[in-house]
């Protein structure tokens, strides 16, 4: 196997198992820079799989081909209504946010099978008959050696995710709502003396984290899992809270980290068939994005802070 | 009327009866009765002896974990690795139980001090890296999780077995089972565990309370600068805190391991022994008697919702939606206690 063809079999897999990455990762940065904690990504990438899942099912002789672009929306907007149980929890209600989280992945998960089973009378629902399918992108898969890489054989979502990351940077990085919202996560009671209304931009960010995670659970639905069951959504939610940290709580960062895991799992997919890798035991592989995310954590792999306000219940008043 | 010790024993109290009330809402939404639902959950936990048999062996390993998660908390460390340590206290009290033949005696306590040990292993991991790295023990723990997740499903498939899905049963003499409890309960497979998971309750209310060691624990708690003042020495409690914790995991495990099924399968996924301990802490107050209140109450929920399809047709999941409801309410004790104090002013 030629080092081309080794590269041609691994690079589309990689971007196909991170693309639901990012987008959850991309909307856990966007709530912990507003230094609310989101555990719940799992729950919300649940949330996201049900609702895309059970979507296409419904209306799919209404919306035809595009019936898996108008799921992922429908994703997005049922799971941002779903995050505001873990807004008003813990920005109003002042809840511990680690548990609101761990409630919201239980609530996801409870609700999600008992409409299952409601509407479905069984533990899992149909496979859908519209996914999403691979494409070859026209004129630039022709290019030669990066065509085949990068071009042909692509899921949409997958490039829809990395322009998302680039956005989201924007957004973040170089607009005043961008400012705002990372102020209010480092030092919410300066931000609040400056006019900036801290509980508003936190029930903002938390609602973009649904809506992200949504997106997230919908998309690995709908190309990976194909169906919903208890069994859709396991660990790729705290997989997407990883890569936020390993990430250095900065999107592009957050790219690379999901990019690096989903690479991770195609090697252990893929990796048989290549000669040094093929000695590797997946266990290792398996293990490979929880163990480097403690110790990104322990600071082996450069040290970074996480938002200062990150996890603390904001008290108008207090000091 | 309401002292502030009154108002905390309300809260829990108030969560479960809101949570039950919710669950009662979702039924008549659905055009079921409530009624008849919560009456199928009764019968499913306590209609005859052999599901309350069951309802036990259900408490046994709630408490262990309850108390895992309860006692990181006193000690201001949130423990969400409970799920890690149980896996790994399972595997080790298989291991022990199915690798080596010794009397009784021997190998009982045996198997379930390796279950301890793997547990305290687990924990000790996130508690020296939050003791001397300052890293966060949520996060840490939450990949713990994983990592035991995987390397537990890899152990019993290609180290323990040759490419089996599950273990071979432990020998009789490393067995919790009670032939005397289950003759008792219709053979249901209620086991001696639960007389470990009380002693251990005992254990932790014991030490936390009455020795030097739990004032320590309990001050770096509260306060983590007054204790350095006072001269603890902090990160030695941290570490501490989370072994005991992870020890009370890993005991959670063995009884599943010892007691309920004798075997370790590779799972698919978790097994929420650990998760559910979140809430049974949280609602316990993070108190030895009120964690084995708590347990009681989700072993009853979560073996008498098996009973709610066939005798009123509701879906088993509506009980998750109950539980996660309640660890909500109790995490929003501030609207209660907000609620409870508008009264009080109300009142006079």
């Amino acid at each position: 196997m030629s080092f081309f063809e080794i590269l041609q079999s691994i690079i589309p897999q990689a971007v196909f198992f991170a693309a639901p990455l990012i987008f959850t990762a991309l909307g856990g940065v966007f709530s912990e820079r507003s230094g609310i904690i989101n555990i719940g990504l799992e729950g919300l990438m649940v949330m996201g799989a049900f609702v895309g899942i059970v979507f296409n099912l419904a209306f799919v002789d209404v919306f035809g081909n595009w019936t898996p672009w108008v799921s992922i929306l429908a994703a997005m907007v049922v799971s941002a209504i779903f995050a505001l149980v873990h807004a008003v929890a813990s920005i109003t209600f002042r809840a511990d946010q680690v548990v609101s989280g761990v409630a919201i992945n239980f609530l996801a998960l409870g609700i999600g099978l008992f409409l299952t089973k409601q509407w479905y009378d069984k533990g899992q629902t149909d496979m859908v008959e519209r996914p999403f399918y691979t494409t070859d992108i026209p004129v630039l898969s022709k290019i030669p050696i990066i065509g085949d890489l990068f071009f042909s054989g692509m899921y949409l979502t997958s490039y829809l995710a990395i322009i998302l990351a680039f956005a989201a940077w924007f957004i973040l990085f170089k607009t005043p709502f961008g400012l705002r919202l990372r102020s209010v996560g480092e030092h919410p009671m300066a931000a609040d003396t400056n006019g900036i209304n801290v509980y508003g931009m936190r029930y903002v960010a938390v609602m973009i984290s649904g809506a992200l995670g949504g997106l997230g659970g919908s998309v690995f639905a709908l190309t990976i899992a194909l169906n919903f069951s208890h069994a859709t959504i396991v660990g790729q939610g705290f997989m997407s809270l990883a890569a936020v940290i390993f990430g250095k709580w900065h999107p592009l960062g957050a790219l690379g980290a999901a990019l690096f895991f989903g690479f991770a799992q195609s090697l252990s997919i893929v990796g048989s068939g290549i000669p040094l890798l093929s000695d590797v035991p997946q266990i290792f592989l398996l293990i490979a994005p929880y163990v480097l995310t403690i110790l990104a954590l322990a600071g082996f792999i450069g040290r970074a802070e996480a938002p200062k306000a990150l996890g603390e219940s904001y008290v108008k008043g207090n000091r | 009327m309401f002292s502030n010790r009154t108002v905390n024993i309300l809260i829990p109290i108030i969560s479960v009866l809101l949570g039950l009330l919710s669950g009662a809402i979702i039924m008549l939404a659905f055009g079921y009765n409530p009624v008849a639902g919560y009456a199928a959950l009764w019968n499913g936990a306590f209609g005859d002896l052999y599901f309350f048999g069951e309802t036990l062996r259900q408490v046994t390993p709630y408490i262990l974990s309850g108390l895992a998660v309860a006692f990181a908390l006193r000690t201001g460390l949130l423990n969400i690795g409970v799920e890690g340590q149980v896996f790994v206290g399972w595997l080790a009290s298989v291991w022990v139980g199915v690798a080596f033949e010794l009397p009784s005696i021997i190998h009982l306590p045996l198997a379930i001090i390796a279950a301890a040990l793997a547990g305290a292993f687990w924990g000790f991991i996130p508690g020296i890296l939050k003791a001397k790295l300052g890293v966060h023990e949520v996060i840490v723990t939450i990949m713990m999780n994983y990592i035991a997740l995987y390397v537990t499903n890899e152990i019993v498939r290609n180290v323990i077995t040759d490419g089996e899905d599950k273990t071979e049963r432990i020998a009789e003499t490393a067995s919790l089972a009670s032939p005397w409890l289950a003759e008792m309960t219709f053979y249901s497979r209620l086991h001696y565990g639960l007389l470990i998971a009380l002693f251990v309750a005992f254990i932790m209310w014991f030490l936390l309370n009455k020795t030097t060691t739990g004032f320590e624990l309990r001050s770096v708690g509260f306060n983590q600068n007054a204790s350095q003042y006072a001269g603890m020495n902090v990160s030695k409690n941290i570490i501490l805190a989370m072994v005991i914790s992870g020890a009370f995991a890993g005991l959670a495990g063995a009884m599943e391991g010892l007691g309920t099924f004798g075997y370790l399968s590779v799972k698919s996924g978790f097994t929420n022994i650990g998760f559910d301990g979140i809430a049974v802490a949280l609602l316990g107050a993070n108190t030895a008697l009120g964690v084995v209140l708590a347990a009681f109450l989700f072993g009853t929920l979560k073996i008498g919702a098996l009973n709610m399809p066939t005798a009123s047709g509701v879906p088993t999941e509506l009980v998750e939606i109950v539980i996660a409801l309640i660890i909500f309410f109790v995490a929003s004790s501030y609207m209660i206690r907000w609620i409870i104090l508008r009264f009080k002013k109300e009142g006079k």
